[in-house]
């Protein structure tokens, strides 16, 4: 049993990377598509919610509210790109269109390509992530360069959610069981991350279970470098994404082990 | 088998194109710029290309491949024929390491799987059953891209892709999406595609399912010529035709088990040994015992009779004159030994 699982395991460092540019590959013959398509949810979200509630809300934590949105929509917008990458288009390759299947006949091991597609998927969260941020910077929104801090993060973010998604993905039978997690998981973690509103406007037991999910994280650590605010407890924040990245990564590879090599 | 005998196996099963192939030395190097004895595996090897010994499956309660123990030559095509469902996938993909079976061991190309199944990959060719080419890569990435998975750089396969377009017919094709090929070009591009790695050992898994007849023939012929280069062949089709005329030996399975083994013309000597007479027009059971004292065993199965007869001529006399019966008198084949091994309905 464990003997299956190293076998499983990725087989040495560089191997994913095939597996991440057979994605960019497929990528770039709709790059444009795909980018307008991850800027446009986030970006309505912006400019609907921060001037429409901004003008009621005044100012946020010493910031305008639009601004202080801003941080929470690019966190936002990383966690949506690498969900729905690993969701949906992951899921396709594993399921129906058996890209894996065809990986798994070479060098490739499981857990290659599940390092590629979640290299891949944070990629995507990056290029998301970066794009909202490189907007609100160029409209006075975002401390400049303080802001550069928060590539990195953007990216881990999407490490982050890829690997939890990825757990989704081996478990669900089809692509109806997406909008589970999505709608159970990901919407209530939008309200309780301090993405929309701070954090101190809730109740207590509520804040506790903020401090637990990885976006509000992402958003302690994105927000400050934005703003160019003093940042507290670096290190606690990256544990913890560090944590919510690896431990999925190993549980979703013995699922999908479970589920792809009976 | 000697070198001589398999010379002759590989003849015989041969196209007049395919021995001027085999017979031009310039055909060995044909892949990778390399001789056929740099790239064959080491002498101690090359006898058993795969060995299966006492292999068994199981899902749940459901025994698939049940005590399976056969050995595949290098350089031969070994057919696993059975129906849907006979254990066929599971071998194959057990070969590849993609699944671990209860018991018994696998040794392929000396590795032992699943223990090191990632290193026997290295000399296997997988063309799968379903479709799983990047529909929306061309021809040339494709090859490309599954050349990485193997560690090959882009100019590593550039050096072997054209002539692996050669192969599989594609040199027009090459910038040509996957989605607008047909489907014998695309199984033709699967079977490239698994040549990448200059593999000894190639897994076709139902290589014709779902083929019209032209792409059927194009697919057979290029298999054969994978012969002429000495590539071992393990071929698993529910096709009796296509084992008979493709595969130097084979198992019959039936729900995971090797009920018969062995050449195909062996098989149907042993089990059948006679010409088939099938007669079909008029009331099956009526006919039976009008031809029962001349035939070695008969079966119907619908509305068909099959008289396995040593004296054709003594059936049809005993028929003559009798109005809209229809007589076909042909050789066994291996259907008729798979459906005596498996039973259709039998009548003695």
């Amino acid at each position: 049993m464990i003997e299956g699982f190293a076998a499983a395991l990725p087989a040495n460092a560089w191997n994913w990377v095939a597996v991440w540019r057979r994605n960019y590959l497929a990528w770039k013959k709709v790059a444009l598509v795909s980018l307008l398509g991850n800027l446009a949810d986030p970006m309505i979200y912006l400019f609907g919610l921060g001037t429409g509630l901004g003008i009621m809300v005044g100012r946020v934590d010493g910031a305008s509210y639009i601004a202080f949105l801003a941080a929470g929509m690019v966190a936002v917008s990383a966690m949506t790109a690498s969900t729905l990458e690993t969701l949906y288009a992951a899921f396709a390759r594993m399921h129906s269109q058996r890209t894996w299947e065809a990986m798994l006949y070479t060098h490739i091991t499981l857990g290659d390509i599940v390092l590629g597609e979640l290299a891949w998927a944070a990629t995507k969260a990056f290029m998301a992530g970066t794009a909202i941020t490189i907007v609100t910077a160029t409209l006075g929104y975002a401390a400049w360069p303080s802001v550069l801090y928060a590539l990195p993060i953007i990216a881990l973010t999407g490490c982050v959610f890829a690997s939890l998604a990825m757990i989704v993905t081996a478990l669900s039978p089809s692509y109806d069981y997406f909008v589970f997690y999505q709608t159970l998981v990901l919407t209530p973690m939008l309200f309780l991350s301090g993405a929309v509103f701070p954090l101190n406007q809730l109740p207590g037991a509520f804040q506790q279970i903020a401090r637990c999910m990885p976006l509000s994280h992402a958003i302690d650590l994105i927000r400050p470098v934005m703003l160019d605010h003093p940042i507290s407890g670096i290190a606690l924040h990256v544990g913890v994404l560090g944590l919510y990245a690896l431990l999925p990564f190993f549980l979703s590879m013995a699922l999908l082990r479970r589920r792809l090599m009976r | 088998m000697s070198q001589d005998q398999k010379h002759q196996v590989l003849k015989r099963k041969l196209g007049p194109e395919d021995l001027r192939r085999f017979e031009t030395p310039a055909i060995e190097r044909e892949f990778h710029g390399q001789t056929s004895a740099k790239s064959s595996v080491p002498d101690s090897l090359s006898t058993v290309a795969v060995d299966f010994a006492g292999v068994t499956k199981s899902y749940g309660n459901k025994i698939v491949v049940d005590e399976l123990s056969f050995s595949v030559a290098s350089g031969e095509c070994f057919g696993l024929l059975g129906p849907n469902g006979a254990g066929k996938s599971t071998i194959a993909r057990m070969l590849l390491g993609m699944t671990c079976p209860d018991a018994g061991t696998i040794t392929v190309l000396g590795v032992p799987v699943p223990a090191r199944a990632r290193l026997a990959r290295r000399g296997i060719g997988v063309v799968p059953q379903f479709d799983n080419l990047d529909q929306e890569f061309t021809v040339r990435e494709n090859l490309l891209v599954f050349g990485r998975y193997f560690g090959m750089s882009t100019r590593q396969s550039e050096a072997v892709i054209p002539s692996l377009l050669e192969f599989a017919r594609l040199e027009r094709k090459a910038d040509a999406r996957v989605s607008e090929l047909s489907g014998g070009m695309k199984r033709c591009l699967t079977m490239a595609r698994a040549l990448i790695n200059d593999p000894q050992l190639i897994v076709m898994d139902e290589p014709t399912t779902g083929l019209d007849p032209h792409a059927r023939h194009l697919i057979w012929e290029r298999l054969r010529a994978l012969l002429a280069r000495g590539k071992t062949i393990i071929l698993t089709t529910h096709f009796m035709e296509e084992a008979e005329r493709l595969c130097d030996r084979l198992c019959v399975l039936e729900k995971g088990r090797n009920i018969a083994e062995g050449g195909p013309q062996a098989l149907i000597d042993e089990h059948i040994g006679c010409q088939v007479m099938e007669i079909y027009g008029g009331d099956p059971h009526e006919l039976l015992s009008l031809v029962k004292p001349h035939s070695q065993r008969i079966e119907v199965s619908g509305e068909t009779l099959y008289c396995y007869a040593p004296d054709p001529d003594q059936v049809r006399t005993q028929l003559q004159g009798r109005a809209g019966l229809r007589l076909l008198l042909r050789p066994a084949n291996l259907e008729d030994v798979f459906l005596r091994l498996t039973g259709r309905e039998m009548e003695e």
